[in-house]
């Protein structure tokens, strides 16, 4: 299997992350060496074997649908880059 | 006391508590070596003013009771710290003041220590040398130009170079028990659900632990102490009996069955590693217990493994850098040209690399062929665990195949960086506690580690373990002081 530019221009664009010629260039290469790596997996049968999602054998505990953080608006748009006080500001996104 | 700063953290405490020494002359101590230390890199944030406000309101009405009395601490820049600058190592956060605090660190400030600093890190966790830090790589006290290990590097050469009494870290791969490696100190890696996620910048989140960094095996066992509890905050916290790790520790570790796995013999491992673990042998044996060969047959499938299951909840976490609601945001002409932007010059190009792996493997049609089939060996390996422990305690083995590298010598060739974690990423992959003691020098006099392995919910057993080989070993780190002027 090898990964192309086309494949690494593809993902780029499912991960926004925009990448140039060059360093996508510098990226198939190392995909494709730690994919090589990876295919050591193919070795082994695992038609039967029950994937594992949790190593936490429990069941998530319920609680109280309640309310327990009020009045934190100010903290929540602190960290914003843009800010309208109440709102998140980003790109004109409607014409 | 001229040598406050060479005391471990269970003498400072009971100095403390004795009242020989005052939380303000003991943190005075260590902020002044920490500024003698820059040469290091080992802090992102420092803390200093607020850290002394802190020990002087602590002297003059101490709470004598406490675990950790008016003891300063420096913690990994990964942890959330209420109004303290947390970037994880990241220029994508490099202006994030959280306006909570994790509940690891929390549980910390209760037991009444004191925030000194944010110690460097790999961007987001994601390395094994510190080199991929926005600020910069980080000095081994060990020796110049060598790294400290990673991702917890600052904090692994925070505590060896004696800026810090202890501190916490956090291991998705071996995060924790490299650096402590490398740099001739002991950190440990709880069970997976042991100490909450809580306000830890995730990195993956099915592999995340917190833990703590340590001189010796007893004040690892103390701060594990403080660290672990149930949180209902996360959601895969587990409600378990905790042990009073520190009181209940022993060396008596008589009639244990501890596992020697021929699978971690890999090719290419020096010498020196085979002959450091062939000691630990001898030691655990001259410690009264007893030693069974076993085998973890799908231990070369861990890394791969590995490599699929990190990066794919590395690219699922990372999501939420978008420049929209915190960190950092690159101007773009709209808002998809912002997003990526944003994430092209916001991230450092190992976590871009991670994110495009996790991408990959969970996109339409390769789902299947590579994270599923991760999961289905991640259940081996863990099954591969299941069976060894019916015939054993633990199990001993070398924490990493070589000693400490130098600055800049596997930036190039990220296998081979891998590859740094073998012995390490089983344990969290099976979601078990592991703890790595600093155990030998190779010829270079650097350090040497080995790892302990216990069951699930299980640390008493390992820091038990750990307790009675460290005593037998008589570790002395090779601190030389060279960077400071």
């Amino acid at each position: 299997m090898s990964i192309d530019l086309k494949t690494i221009k593809h993902i780029s664009k499912l991960s926004r992350i925009s990448v140039d010629e060059i360093r996508a260039e510098k990226l198939a290469d190392d995909l494709n060496s730690i994919f090589e790596f990876i295919e050591k997996l193919n070795e082994l049968k695992t038609d039967n074997v029950e994937p594992l999602t949790s190593v936490a054998e429990t069941t998530l505990k319920l609680r109280q649908d309640e309310v327990k953080s009020k009045n934190i608006r100010e903290q929540i748009v602190k960290n914003s880059p843009q800010d309208n006080e109440d709102y998140f500001v980003v790109p004109k996104v409607i014409e | 006391m001229s040598d406050i700063t060479k005391q471990s953290l269970t003498e400072l405490v009971e100095n403390i508590k004795d009242k020989k020494l005052s939380s303000t002359e003991v943190t005075k101590a260590f902020i002044e070596r920490s500024e003698k230390s820059k040469e290091l890199n080992a802090y992102v944030t420092e803390d200093f003013t607020s850290a002394l406000d802190k020990a002087n309101k602590f002297d003059q009405k101490p709470n004598l009771d406490l675990k950790l009395p008016g003891v300063p601490m420096a913690v990994k820049d990964l942890f959330c710290t209420k109004d303290v600058k947390t970037t994880a190592g990241s220029k994508i956060l490099n202006n994030f003041v959280p306006t909570y605090e994790s509940t690891v660190t929390d549980n910390i400030w209760k037991e009444g220590a004191i925030l000194l600093g944010k110690l460097n890190c790999d961007e987001f966790a994601m390395g094994s040398s510190n080199e991929t830090s926005f600020f910069g790589n980080v000095q081994n006290p060990i020796d110049k130009d060598l790294v400290p290990g990673g991702s917890s590097g600052g904090s692994a050469s925070a505590v060896a170079g004696q800026l810090t009494p202890i501190t916490i870290g956090t291991d998705t791969g071996g995060s924790i028990r490299q650096p402590a490696s490398f740099t001739g100190t002991v950190g440990l890696k709880p069970t997976y659900g042991s100490c909450s996620r809580y306000g830890i910048v995730a990195f993956a989140s099915s592999l995340d632990q917190a833990g703590p960094m340590a001189q010796n095996v007893k004040d690892c066992a103390l701060l594990q102490e403080v660290i672990s509890n149930y949180d209902p905050k996360d959601s895969t916290s587990i409600d378990f009996k905790r042990n009073q790790y520190s009181k209940e520790l022993t060396n008596n570790i008589k009639g244990k069955k501890i596992g020697i796995p021929k699978e971690y013999r890999v090719d290419g491992m020096p010498k020196e590693i085979e002959d450091l673990w062939q000691k630990g042998i001898q030691y655990v044996k001259d410690c009264g217990a007893e030693t069974i060969d076993i085998s973890l047959p799908h231990t070369s499938y861990a890394l791969p493994t590995y490599y699929i299951v990190a990066p794919a909840e590395a690219s699922s976490n990372l999501a939420r850098y978008d420049g929209v609601k915190y960190g950092f945001r690159a101007k773009g002409e709209n808002l998809i040209d912002m997003y990526e932007k944003t994430r092209s010059e916001g991230f450092g190009a190992e976590v871009q690399r991670r994110i495009m792996i996790g991408t990959y493997v969970l996109s339409s049609g390769y789902y299947d062929a590579y994270y599923l089939k991760a999961q289905k060996v991640r259940k081996l390996i863990k099954n591969d665990f299941d069976e060894a422990y019916k015939k054993v305690d633990a199990i001993l083995t070398p924490s990493t195949p070589s000693s400490a590298f130098k600055i800049g010598e596997k930036t190039n060739d990220p296998v081979s960086m891998y590859l740094n974690d073998i012995f390490t990423v089983p344990v969290n992959l099976a979601g078990l506690p592991g703890i790595s003691i600093p155990a030998g020098h190779d010829s270079k006099g650097y350090p040497l580690g080995l790892q302990i392995i216990g069951k699930a919910f299980d640390e008493q057993n390992i820091l038990n373990i750990a307790y009675a080989m460290e005593e037998k070993i008589n570790f002395k780190n090779k601190i030389t002081d060279w960077w400071i002027k």
